[in-house]
């Protein structure tokens, strides 16, 4: 219907991102009755995404045929940003950022080099760029839920690690079940992705590449290939942040220095 | 206020424990001062004092659970700093209020202590451990299904297993009700006297203090403020106001 009133591309857009921002905060209202007071997170979120896309966007437009370097110097950028945001979920806990960064770099990184060399990613920066973001903030959501569920196991289960600590157990066998617990549900959406791809939704992606005139079983095997690429950074990211979270919660006289909650002393 | 009276062994046994000027501070809340404390080879010695007075903190302090921010901590005279923390925690074993069991089954929570030094101890061995805590054939059973008393005779026999010398029970019965307190506190007695190992144990039950002790020692605010409290001194004095 808005093409009927808008003809040129960046109007059509504009108009469109309009109405998907009014769809947004009617959202907002409606859980504002609700009384659930998200406004303030909610339109900052809205702003920055709106900001931030179309800074991307004209970057993008600057750089698309330059060389490769920079489409991972980009990149680079991205898991910087990436882990600052992942490690605001970390907050309290040791060395958030550096943990966050690790695991994204440690996950994302050596999986967009390999698929760039085997040629799985087109190192074209027009294809580098977005399918390596996007496996840059997987990574990052990943690590974010791993570090959120690791902090609230260990709070949830302090006395259980003390009781294992005081029967000698090291401080990595004392919370290596709510490490496995942190990774396990960390990578739960990734694989209700996964088993639902082509079911319940048909991501990104190929939608992209349908809409653009591909085949839809390159589209299809295209997609396959960026959603498993995705699920291994996200485990990679995952098991890398929570495994270097776990050693960091200790002292280096082995006791346990992360105390939110109950037994905090 | 109860005078404040030097610590000394009771014994000529040699001291299994020594402290010296123990403190712990957190945010500039001081939890223990200035502890100094000798507990002598097969010693029962029981603290008492009101809540908040520093009691299980200061337990804490002693398998190194928590690091004390000044003070000393000697373990059959050896700086308990110069042992590894494991060996050390192996060596003074604790008992907590609560059992806090491990998900599975009880077999698996007897193995757990040894298992951390890559000692897997045999069904018999278990057996052994089990029929000394009252708990005969419960070794398959799934510990969400035992009572708070099983479940604290399960705890003691898992320290049990690591073959403790000292052992540091921070208010072991008091989450139990009247008839598991009593097995579980009759069961400690016979099991001490057995094995012949010193104790220390946190109470705030002044009855069962009594009952246990060699020695009773009295904490306020941080500070042992009688290092041997006599049953009338307890008597006394409404220490545990």
């Amino acid at each position: 219907m808005l093409n009927q009133f808008f003809h040129d591309p960046l109007s059509l857009g504009v108009a469109q991102a309009i109405v998907a921002t009014v769809m947004a905060l009617v959202v907002m209202l409606i859980a504002h009755f609700a009384r659930i007071h998200l406004e303030r997170e909610i339109l900052i979120a809205l702003a920055r995404a709106f900001v931030q896309v179309l800074a991307v966007g004209s970057v993008l437009l600057l750089i698309f045929e330059g060389p490769v370097v920079v489409g991972f110097l980009i990149l680079g950028l991205m898991m910087l940003l990436a882990a600052q945001t992942a490690s605001r979920r970390a907050q309290g806990m040791p060395q958030a950022f550096r943990v966050s960064l690790t695991g994204i770099v440690l996950g994302a990184g050596p999986v967009i080099v390999l698929m760039a060399w085997m040629g799985v990613i087109d190192t074209k920066l027009t294809v580098l760029i977005p399918v390596g973001s996007m496996i840059v903030a997987n990574s990052m959501t990943t690590t974010s839920l791993a570090l959120d569920r690791f902090r609230g196991e260990i709070s949830s289960h302090v006395g259980h690690i003390d009781a294992a600590l005081a029967l000698g157990a090291t401080p990595k066998a004392a919370v290596a079940p709510y490490t496995r617990a942190a990774v396990r549900a960390s990578l739960i959406p990734r694989i209700d992705s996964l088993s639902s791809l082509g079911i319940v939704w048909i991501p990104g992606v190929m939608t992209g590449m349908l809409l653009a005139g591909s085949q839809p079983i390159d589209a299809a095997l295209y997609q396959f290939v960026v959603m498993a690429m995705i699920f291994t950074v996200s485990g990679l990211a995952s098991l890398i942040s929570a495994s270097l979270m776990s050693a960091r919660v200790f002292s280096p006289a082995e006791q346990l220095v992360l105390r939110t909650g109950k037994g905090k002393r | 206020m109860p005078e404040i009276t030097e610590s000394r062994p009771q014994t000529d046994a040699p001291p299994v424990l020594e402290t010296r000027h123990l403190r712990r501070e957190v945010g500039g809340a001081v939890l223990v001062d200035d502890v100094t404390i000798t507990v002598t080879q097969g010693e029962v010695v029981t603290i008492v004092g009101p809540s908040g007075a520093g009691k299980s903190s200061l337990l804490r302090l002693l398998n190194r659970l928590d690091e004390p921010s000044s003070g000393e901590i000697f373990l059959d005279g050896q700086d308990y700093r110069s042992i590894p923390p494991q060996a050390l925690r192996r060596r003074a074993g604790m008992l907590m209020q609560l059992a806090y069991l491990f998900p599975g089954t009880v077999n698996d929570n007897i193995r757990f202590g040894p298992r951390q030094q890559g000692k897997d101890l045999t069904a018999a061995e278990i057996e052994d451990l089990l029929a000394r805590v009252g708990l005969s054939n419960f070794g398959g059973r799934d510990v969400a299904k035992l009572s708070g008393g099983e479940a604290q005779r399960v705890a003691l026999a898992r320290t049990l297993a690591n073959d403790p010398e000292l052992l540091l029970l921070d208010e072991p019965t008091s989450a139990l009700d009247e008839s598991a307190k009593a097995e579980v506190e009759t069961l400690l007695v016979e099991i001490m006297h057995e094995r012949g190992l010193t104790c220390l144990w946190v109470t705030h039950d002044l009855a069962q203090a009594e009952r246990m002790a060699t020695r009773i020692m009295l904490m306020e605010k941080g500070k042992i403020v009688h290092t041997d409290l006599s049953k009338e001194e307890i008597h006394a004095q409404s220490v545990l106001s």
